[in-house]
C-alpha cells in the first residue's frame, strides 16, 4: 500500500520524503487547495524546489486543487491546475466536475484523482468520474465501514485510497456547509472550516469561552484542554444536557486496522494534517512506514507495536483517538 | 425595486421531500392537503435515512401518480449520503422506474441515469456541487434538465450562473426551510438520545421538524434529523421573490415542515403574483418558523444571518 503524507511547506514536504512517503501532497497559496490557512502552502517556486527534491528521491508528489471553483474565480482554479501540470506533479487531486473537465483537456495526459472533496461512497458514483474523465484514484469519504470499503474497491473501476490518521470530519466531505452557515465561508467555497479570524477566546466567570463569529462553542472548566473550536467539535444542548452533540474533539487512527485495509483492496493509506509541523509529518511517516514495512513482512502476523499507539497518541486532539466510521456505534 | 414591477416571468413553485420522520398517516394527510395547494412540482421520497420506512416504493409512487393525476409535476429524490448495499439498491431502482423524471442528490444516481437508455433527463439536487458554469456544463451534456444551486451561493453567483445556464436547462433555488448543512455515516439523533445507530429505536419519529440543538447559553443553533445535520434558523427568501423573478429564476423551493406548510406556499404564490407587498412578506411567516428566520447566504453573509428589517439590502 502506498503511504500519502501531508506537506504545508518545505521542511514538510522533506520531512515526508526523508521518512517513508510514496507520495506527499500539497497545494497553493490561495483558496484552491481545501487547507487554505495563513502562512501555509506552497508558492510556485517552492513547489518547483518540493517537487525536485521529492522526484530525486522517487517520491511523488500530488497537486491538491480540491476545493469547489467559484463562478466569479474561475481563472484561480484553472491556473492552479496549470501551474500543477507545468511543474510536473504526479497526480492532481481534484473534486470540482467542471475542473476536472478543464485538467482532461488542456492536459489529457495528466493523472487525476477525485477528492476526497467529491464525497464519493460507492463505486457508481467513482464510475462517473472514471467514465467522463478517466480518473485513476479516489479518495473516499472518512463515513465508510470496513464491509463498505471492501464493497467499493471490489466495484470501483479505479484505485481507492483512505484515511488513516489524523484530523476527523464527522460529516460527509464535500457536502458540510456548517462553516459557511457560521462565518460565511466553507471548506468548498474557501478551504477553510472554521477559519481563525472568526475565532475568539474569553475568559468569563463561567469559564474559558470559544466562539465562533459570536456562536458559543464551547465553554471549558479549568481543568478541561481547551481546544480550537471546530464547529463540530463543539459541546451543545440538546435532550436536556451538554454534550459533544456531533462529534468528540478526537483524530482518527486506524493503525490497528491496517491488514484489514489491505484485504478490502485499498491501495493507498492518506494521512491528514498539511496545517502541522514538520516534525508532526515525519513522526507519523515514521510510524506509519514502519508499519506498512512490518505488514508487508510479517502478513497474517502482524501486530501493532505498542511504541508505535503511543507516538500516534501524543499527536492526537485531545489526545483521544477514534476508529471513526469504522466504529460500530457508527452503523 | 418597486412591488410594481412587471412580472414577466412566473417562477413555478415546487415542495422538496419530507426531510423528516413522519409516520405513514402524517405523510398522507399532509399530501392530500398539498394536491390544494399552489405548488406546481412535488419531490418525493427518503433523502436522508434508508431506513426510514413509512412509505416503501409502492406508496411513493401511489402518492406520485395521484399528484400527477391533478396536474403536479412529480418528482422522486434519491438518497443523498449512501453506504450500505441495500441504499445503492434502492437508488438503483428509483432510477430505473420509467414514469417519473428523478432528482440526483448524489453523483451516483447522476452515473445510473446517466448510463440508461443513453441518459434520461435528471434535476440535479443542492448536494451536487455545481459551482460553475463549466460543471453545468458537463452535467447538461448527462442529461440535466433543471439544478440547483448549493444552499450556501450567493444571489450574484446565482445572477452569473444563470447567465452560463445551458439551453432548456432550469434553474430552480431552495427559498424556504431549514436548510439542509451536513450529512455524516454518524446518527445525530440517536447520539442524542445515547443510543447505537443500529438500535435507534426510530427516535426521529418524535421530533416533526428535526431535534433541535441550542449552544450552552440557550441560543438555537442547529438541528440534529438523523444522520442530516440542519440549521435552527429557517431560511426564508419570500420578502426575495421579486428579485429571484427579475433574475430568472425558473422554480422556488419550498422544503416541507410540519407547521402549516400550506400558508407558507400560499405566502410565495401571492407573491410571485405581486399580490403581497415586501413590507409585509418579511413578517408574515414569522409565526410558522420554529426558531425564527435567515437569508444570510442569498446576500454573501455567514448562511445564520437574519433578515435586516430595513432596506439596506436592496
Amino acid at each position: 500500500m502506498d503511504l500519502i503524507l501531508p506537506a504545508g511547506n518545505l521542511p514538510s514536504l522533506k520531512a515526508a520524503v526523508e521518512h517513508g512517503a510514496s507520495a506527499v501532497y500539497i497545494g497553493f497559496r490561495d483558496d484552491t487547495n481545501a487547507r487554505h490557512f495563513g502562512g501555509l502552502n506552497f508558492t510556485g517556486s517552492q513547489a518547483a524546489r518540493g517537487i525536485a527534491h521529492a522526484h530525486d528521491r522517487g517520491v511523488r508528489v500530488l497537486a491538491a486543487v480540491n476545493t469547489y471553483a467559484q463562478a466569479d474565480g474561475w481563472s484561480r482554479w484553472t491556473h492552479a491546475v496549470d501551474r500543477a501540470a507545468d511543474l510536473g506533479v504526479d497526480a492532481l487531486i481534484l473534486a470540482d466536475i467542471g475542473l476536472m473537465d478543464y485538467a482532461r483537456e488542456r492536459h489529457p495526459d495528466l493523472r487525476l484523482h477525485l477528492s476526497v472533496q467529491g464525497s464519493a461512497t460507492s463505486a457508481e458514483a467513482i464510475a462517473f468520474y472514471h467514465r467522463r474523465f478517466g480518473i485513476r484514484r479516489a479518495v473516499l469519504p472518512r463515513v465508510l465501514s470496513l464491509a463498505q470499503i471492501r464493497r467499493v474497491a471490489r466495484a470501483s473501476p479505479v484505485e481507492i485510497e483512505v484515511f488513516g490518521f489524523g484530523s476527523l470530519c464527522v460529516m460527509v466531505e464535500g457536502r458540510c456547509l456548517l462553516s459557511s452557515y457560521v462565518t460565511g465561508r466553507s471548506p468548498n467555497t474557501f478551504g477553510a472550516c472554521s477559519p481563525a479570524d472568526a475565532v475568539r477566546w474569553k475568559e468569563t466567570p463561567e469559564g474559558r469561552e470559544s466562539r465562533l463569529n459570536g456562536v458559543l462553542i464551547d465553554r471549558y472548566g479549568p481543568q478541561e484542554h481547551a481546544g480550537y473550536p471546530t464547529l463540530c467539535k463543539g459541546r451543545f444542548h440538546a435532550c436536556d444536557r451538554d454534550y459533544y452533540a456531533l462529534e468528540e474533539p478526537a483524530s482518527l487512527n486506524t493503525l490497528d486496522l491496517l491488514p484489514q485495509l489491505d484485504a478490502a483492496g485499498v491501495q493507498a493509506i492518506k494521512i491528514e494534517g498539511r496545517q502541522r509541523s514538520p516534525a508532526y509529518v515525519a513522526l507519523v511517516a515514521r510510524v506509519w512506514r514502519d508499519a506498512l514495512d512490518a505488514h508487508a513482512n510479517e502478513g497474517q502476523g502482524f501486530k501493532v507495536r505498542p511504541q508505535w499507539a503511543q507516538a500516534l497518541s501524543t499527536l492526537s486532539e485531545g489526545a483521544q483517538t477514534t476508529f471513526g466510521a469504522y466504529e460500530r456505534s457508527w452503523q | 425595486m418597486t412591488p410594481a414591477m412587471s412580472i414577466s416571468h412566473r417562477p413555478r413553485l415546487s415542495l422538496g421531500p419530507v426531510s423528516y420522520y413522519w409516520p405513514a398517516s402524517a405523510l398522507r394527510d399532509f399530501y392530500r392537503r398539498i394536491a390544494d395547494t399552489a405548488v406546481d412540482v412535488v419531490y418525493l421520497g427518503e433523502t436522508v435515512c434508508a431506513k426510514r420506512r413509512s412509505f416503501n416504493v409502492d406508496d411513493w409512487l401511489e402518492i406520485a401518480a395521484a399528484l400527477e393525476g391533478i396536474g403536479k409535476e412529480v418528482v422522486l429524490s434519491s438518497l443523498t449520503l449512501i453506504e450500505a448495499a441495500s441504499e445503492i439498491g434502492g437508488v438503483e431502482r428509483l432510477c430505473a422506474n420509467s414514469r417519473f423524471a428523478v432528482e440526483a442528490n448524489d453523483m451516483a444516481a447522476v452515473e445510473l441515469l446517466a448510463r440508461r437508455d443513453g441518459g434520461i433527463p435528471f434535476v440535479a439536487g443542492a448536494s451536487l456541487n455545481i459551482y460553475n458554469p463549466r460543471t453545468l456544463a458537463v452535467l447538461a451534456s448527462q442529461g440535466m434538465s433543471r439544478w440547483l444551486p448549493p444552499v450556501e451561493m450567493h444571489r450574484d453567483l446565482v445572477a452569473a450562473m444563470i447567465d452560463a445556464v445551458p439551453p432548456g436547462v432550469e434553474t430552480e433555488v431552495f427559498a424556504y426551510g431549514r436548510l439542509p448543512l451536513a450529512w455524516s455515516a454518524r446518527c445525530f439523533t440517536a447520539r442524542a438520545h445515547d443510543l447505537p445507530k443500529d438500535q435507534c429505536g426510530f427516535r426521529c419519529l418524535d421530533d416533526p421538524d428535526g431535534l433541535l440543538m441550542t449552544t450552552r447559553e440557550g441560543r438555537p443553533f442547529l438541528v440534529a434529523n438523523g444522520v442530516q445535520t440542519q440549521s435552527a434558523l429557517t431560511h426564508n427568501l419570500l420578502a426575495e421573490v421579486p428579485d429571484m423573478i427579475s433574475l430568472g429564476i425558473d422554480v422556488l423551493r419550498i422544503s416541507p415542515q410540519s407547521r402549516r406548510v400550506w400558508d407558507v406556499i400560499d405566502a410565495f404564490d401571492r407573491m410571485r403574483d405581486g399580490q403581497l407587498p415586501v413590507d409585509a412578506a418579511r413578517t408574515t411567516l414569522d409565526g410558522l418558523m420554529p426558531s425564527g428566520p435567515c437569508n444570510g447566504y442569498w446576500y454573501g453573509d455567514a448562511g445564520m444571518t437574519p433578515p435586516v428589517l430595513d432596506d439596506a439590502h436592496l
